[in-house]
This record gives C-alpha cells, sequence and structure tokens, in this order.
C-alpha cells in the first residue's frame, strides 16, 4: 500500500518533469532544453527544502497548518528587496548584484530568526505558538512598512522591479544556484540523520521526553536546519507563502503513514508534481500573465480554508 | 476620576488634532471668517478630525464584539482576516465595476467581510484545539489566504502597487465631501451600546447565553453585519487601520472587566484617544509631510500587542 502510493507519486513526478522538458520545445530545442534544465534543477532543490523543513516544523510545533515561510521569514525578505528598491530608486542599473543582494538576504533572515529564537529560548519555557504569533506580528509590521515603502515607489520604477517580489524560476543565477545546492543538500543530507528521533517526537513531547529524546537539543538542531533552507530558497527565488502547507498536508493524507522518512519523501515528490507542473501552466497556459508563487499561493491558500472547514482534529 | 482624566486627554488631543498640521491656524487669528486658514480648517480638519474619531470609535468596538463572539481575547478585525476580506471586496468592485460610487464600494466591500466573518466564525466553531494563541494565528492565516486571492487578480490587471499600497490608512485624504460614508459607524455604536447586556451574554458562551434566553444565532448575525459594515465604511474613508480593535478592548477589560454595558464607553473614548494620539505623531514625526497612520499604529499597536499577550501568559 505504503510502498505502491509513493511509486505512484514517483512516476508522476516523473512524468510532469518529462512533460516540462520535452514538450513544445520550439524552434531552437536546445537553447531552450538547457534553459529548462537550470530552471528544472533550481524547481527540483526549493521543492525538496521546502518539503523537508514544512514537515519538520510541523512535527516540532505539533500541528498541521504552520509552516516556517509564515513566521515573518518572507515579510522580512520583501521589506528588504523593497528597501533595496527604494534605495537605489531611479538609478539605471539593477539595484544591487545578485549575489551581494542573495548573499544580504541570507544573512538577513538567517539573523533574524536567529534572534528570534535566541530572544525567546533564553527565557526557557516558551510555547512554540507564541513563537510563531510573535512571527506574525513582526510580519505584519514588516509589510506595513513595505507598504510604505511601495507607497514611495515612482510607479515605473515599481513596474520593473516587481517581478522581485514574487518567486520566479525565470531568472536564476547559475552560480547562486551552484552555491545553493551545495549548501541545501548538506543540509538535507545531515537532517536524514535526525529523522528517527523526529518520528519518536511526533507521539508528543512528554513521550519523547520519556523515551529518552533530548527534547530541546533536538529543536534546536531542526530549527537550525529549517532556518538555513529557508532563508536560501526565499533568496533564491522569492516567497511561495503557501507550498509548505500544501504539500506536507497532502502527503499526510495521501501516505498511510507516520515515519518521517515517508512523509518527507512524499512532500518532495508532491511539490516537484505542483512546482514543475505549475511552472509548465505559467509558461504555457498563463503566458506569463500569473507568476508561480501567485498561482500556488490561490491553489495551496483554497486548499487550506478546505483543510479548515472540514478537518476536526488539526 | 479616571473618566475625568480620559475625557481631558480626549478634549486635548481633539484641539491639538485640529491645530497640528503644514497650515499654520493658530485660535487668534479667526478673527476674519473668510482667510485660508479658516478655509482649511472647515474642508480639512474638521472633518479629518471627526472622521478619525469615529474611525477609533467603530474599530474598538468592533474587536469588542468579535471578542464577545469568538470567546477570544485575541480576536479582532486584524487577527480574523476581516481587513483583507475588506480589501479583497473592493479590489473585485474595482474590476468589475470601475468608476463606481463610494457607495457601491462599500457595498462590494460589506458582502466579502461579512461572508468572510461568517465563513471564520464556522471554522472557529469546528476547531477542538481552542487555545488563546492558535484562534488569532488562524485569523491571520485566513488573513493571508484572502490576501493571496487579491495579489493573483491585481498581479493580472497590474495593479499590485496600487492594491499594496492605496489601502493604508491615512487620514490625510479625507476632505470635506468625501468622507461623509464613516457616518454609517455611528448608529452601529449607539446599536452595539443598546444590545450590550446581550453581548456581555454571548461571552458566555452559546449553551449559557441560549440557557439565558437569548437568540445565539440572530445577535450573533446583528454582531456580524455591524463589524462588517463598520470595517468596510472606514476602509472606503481612510484605508485599513491594523491591530486598533486588538489593543484598546484589552486594555479595558484590564481595568474595568467585562460587564459591557458599564466598559463600553471606555472602550469608545480610550480608542478615540488612541488613533488620535497616533495620528498626531505621524503628522509631525516627518515635518512638513506625514506618515501613513496604518504604520505608525501596525508599529505602536503591535508592540504593545506582544507585551499583552505576554503579560496574560505569564498570568494565565
Amino acid at each position: 500500500m505504503l510502498k505502491k502510493r509513493i511509486l505512484l507519486l514517483v512516476a508522476i513526478a516523473i512524468g510532469v518533469v518529462s512533460i516540462y522538458m520535452f514538450t513544445l520545445l520550439g524552434s531552437s530545442p536546445e537553447y531552450v532544453f538547457s534553459r529548462r534544465a537550470t530552471k528544472l534543477a533550481a524547481m527540483l532543490l526549493i521543492s525538496c527544502s521546502i518539503g523537508y523543513s514544512s514537515v519538520v516544523f510541523q512535527t516540532i510545533t505539533e500541528n498541521r497548518i504552520l509552516t516556517p515561510s509564515i513566521m515573518g521569514f518572507e515579510s522580512v525578505y520583501i521589506l528588504f528587496q523593497a528597501l533595496i528598491i527604494f534605495i537605489y530608486n531611479g538609478s539605471e542599473v539593477h539595484p544591487l548584484e545578485s549575489h551581494t543582494n542573495f548573499i544580504f538576504s541570507v544573512f538577513l533572515m538567517i539573523g533574524f530568526a536567529s534572534i528570534l529564537y535566541l530572544a525567546l529560548f533564553r527565557k526557557g519555557k516558551v510555547s512554540v505558538y507564541f513563537l510563531l504569533l510573535i512571527g506574525l506580528i513582526l510580519g505584519t509590521i514588516f509589510m506595513s512598512m513595505t507598504g510604505f515603502i511601495e507607497l514611495l515607489i515612482d510607479p515605473n520604477e515599481f513596474s520593473i522591479i516587481q517581478k522581485y517580489l514574487f518567486a520566479s524560476f525565470n531568472d536564476i543565477n547559475t552560480n547562486l544556484l551552484g552555491i545553493s545546492t551545495i549548501i541545501l543538500l548538506s543540509t538535507l543530507i545531515g537532517g536524514a540523520f535526525i529523522l528517527h528521533k523526529l518520528d519518536v517526537l511526533s507521539l508528543g513531547k512528554d513521550h519523547a521526553v520519556n523515551l529518552g529524546i533530548n527534547y530541546q537539543r533536538l529543536v534546536q538542531i531542526s530549527l537550525l536546519l529549517i532556518t538555513v533552507q529557508v532563508a536560501i530558497s526565499t533568496a533564491l527565488v522569492g516567497p511561495i507563502t503557501f507550498l509548505g502547507i500544501l504539500i506536507a498536508n497532502l502527503s499526510y493524507e495521501f501516505l498511510p503513514t507516520y515515519k518521517h522518512k515517508y512523509t518527507i519523501l512524499g512532500a518532495c515528490l508532491i511539490g516537484i508534481i505542483f512546482v514543475v507542473g505549475g511552472q509548465y501552466l505559467v509558461e504555457n497556459l498563463f503566458n506569463m500573465a500569473t507568476t508561480i508563487s501567485i498561482l500556488i499561493n490561490c491553489v495551496g491558500g483554497i486548499y487550506f480554508i478546505i483543510l479548515l472547514v472540514k478537518s476536526r482534529t488539526i | 476620576m479616571k473618566t475625568a482624566l480620559l475625557t481631558i486627554v480626549f478634549i486635548l488631543l481633539v484641539c491639538l488634532s485640529l491645530i497640528v498640521g503644514v497650515k499654520d491656524i493658530s485660535w487668534v487669528n479667526f478673527s476674519s471668517w473668510m482667510n485660508s486658514g479658516t478655509q482649511v480648517f472647515i474642508i480639512s480638519r474638521i472633518p479629518r478630525t471627526i472622521a478619525l474619531i469615529l474611525a477609533g470609535v467603530g474599530l474598538s468596538i468592533s474587536g469588542v464584539i468579535m471578542q464577545q463572539i469568538s470567546l477570544n481575547k485575541f480576536v479582532s478585525p486584524t487577527t480574523a482576516g476581516t481587513l483583507d476580506a475588506a480589501k479583497l471586496g473592493i479590489l473585485a468592485g474595482l474590476i468589475f465595476f470601475p468608476g463606481a460610487s463610494h457607495l457601491f464600494q462599500m457595498g462590494f466591500a460589506f458582502v466579502f467581510t461579512i461572508l468572510a466573518s461568517l465563513l471564520f466564525m464556522v471554522m472557529l466553531r469546528r476547531i477542538k484545539h481552542r487555545s488563546l494563541i492558535y484562534i488569532p494565528l488562524l485569523g491571520i492565516m485566513f488573513g493571508n489566504v484572502l490576501a493571496g486571492i487579491g495579489t493573483f487578480f491585481a498581479y493580472k490587471f497590474d495593479i499590485v502597487q496600487n492594491m499594496e499600497t492605496w489601502l493604508i490608512g491615512d487620514f490625510s485624504k479625507v476632505l470635506k465631501g468625501n468622507y461623509e460614508l464613516i457616518y454609517i459607524s455611528l448608529p452601529l455604536v449607539i446599536i452595539t451600546y443598546l444590545y450590550a447586556n446581550k453581548l456581555t451574554a454571548l461571552g458566555l458562551g452559546k449553551d449559557m447565553a441560549k440557557s439565558l434566553g437569548l437568540n445565539y444565532n440572530l445577535f450573533v448575525l446583528i454582531g456580524l453585519t455591524c463589524v462588517s459594515l463598520t470595517v468596510s465604511a472606514i476602509m472606503i474613508t481612510a484605508g485599513a487601520i491594523p491591530f486598533l480593535g486588538l489593543i484598546v478592548p484589552n486594555i479595558v477589560s484590564l481595568f474595568y472587566g467585562d460587564n459591557l454595558k458599564k466598559s463600553l464607553p471606555y472602550t469608545a473614548i480610550l480608542g478615540a484617544i488612541l488613533i488620535l494620539f497616533c495620528d498626531i505623531i505621524s503628522r509631525i514625526i516627518i515635518y512638513p509631510f506625514e506618515v501613513p497612520i496604518g504604520l505608525t499604529i501596525a508599529i505602536i499597536g503591535g508592540i504593545s500587542f506582544i507585551i499583552f499577550i505576554s503579560k496574560r501568559l505569564r498570568y494565565a
């Protein structure tokens, strides 16, 4: 049953990927093919890190509707982008070299998360919900600031730079992709070693402590991995708020298991299906009139509401 | 004693709000009736101050109603998706019926707001895990979903920047002739006060309210209608003003308890004081320019909300 379903997901993922890669190649297949290969690599990478970080985060927080990306991470990122745009407003060159921008964004987000965790974990026992609420409130404040900055930006400038505010796989810097791949893969491999402990943790905090899990340490390690993954994937392609919720929950529903190695694998595969399929739709059906992040946020958002209304045991 | 103090502060802030601004108006040069200072006074300052007071009172009382209905101290228009629903409604009105009147747009916003509020209440009833923090988290997520749907259409019609910016709370564009819709919130405030006892009963929970002889569903509907109308009217006139409906009722309930017949007047006056204060700060902080009040109040309100909730959790 479980194996069959995972094989099914693998088959669908391979199918979607090959449709994306091999159809509608146009008149110069080699060029299109190499462009698509870069995008595909980025999409696989992002899907896996968002799949991993969302499932692990939901285990730590013992709920199914929250993901790291809503904890103020993305609003910090967007605020930062808007600030850069505003400061460089009117200059003809691209605001910041994408390298510098990338490195700044990553450090800013990791710094933000570290301050949040340090400030709160130092006090001792702090509920994860409290942490989340603080993140969300800060997010609202940052969004208001962003709105104010956007108010000041010249509309022409804004229309040029709008793309930096939405996730996009269309112009990914290959050098950055290389660095990100190395870092993300190492966090994923490192993260694979704590999966069996997370299985125990999903029994609940008290049981896990009783069974000999060092709770604080496990949570801290997991949060560290998640932070790095979210920071890098957001800085690489931009914010996709509801992707994590969507793929993690679909994976729980589809796979009849509580073992993290399967649920995370499922989330990654479903992520690949959604992201690659979504990108295909954006490129060929919507003619770039929308972006992948908007599309996924709509689908994911509606799924989220249905999930809330239907489910009684979140 | 406290009532007297609040009243004095209120009157002081009203006077300040009438005086502060780029056009220098002193009480002395009122001698000649038709000079430009007086014009500014009548066309801009007085409407602005009235709009501020009405918005402050309306939003704080909306917060109280929502908290009574949902039995949670941290539910408010900001943390239940209400503001985002109103935004989405205005956006839909603009896309499908461009050039429609303010009243029509408000109607659109109202329909969206009340639907969203009802949906939120349905979700609340189905959720078992009703902790103090979980519900506002859920509400903020719900708001994000609505904002996401809004962005889809905004991007498609290329009005992302407009949508993000023109609904930031800002009273500087309030002028005589374009703010009068906000008076809609006035009768609602009076209705709320008349039904204060019933609202107090609502806050005891569904079973208790029913056994006290209250038509529960009817009063929930009345409450949500009042909230939705107020929020839509304020949204059209001034834009989104976050957190106000959250902080004011919490401060008031700390000092005056939860008997609404007693505490509602304090909620109203404190709401007006807070919004006047924030607006005056927004006007002088980068004088002679203005910061939108949506930003000032988000920063002040957000930080005080965090302080509040950590205190509540410590004593809870």
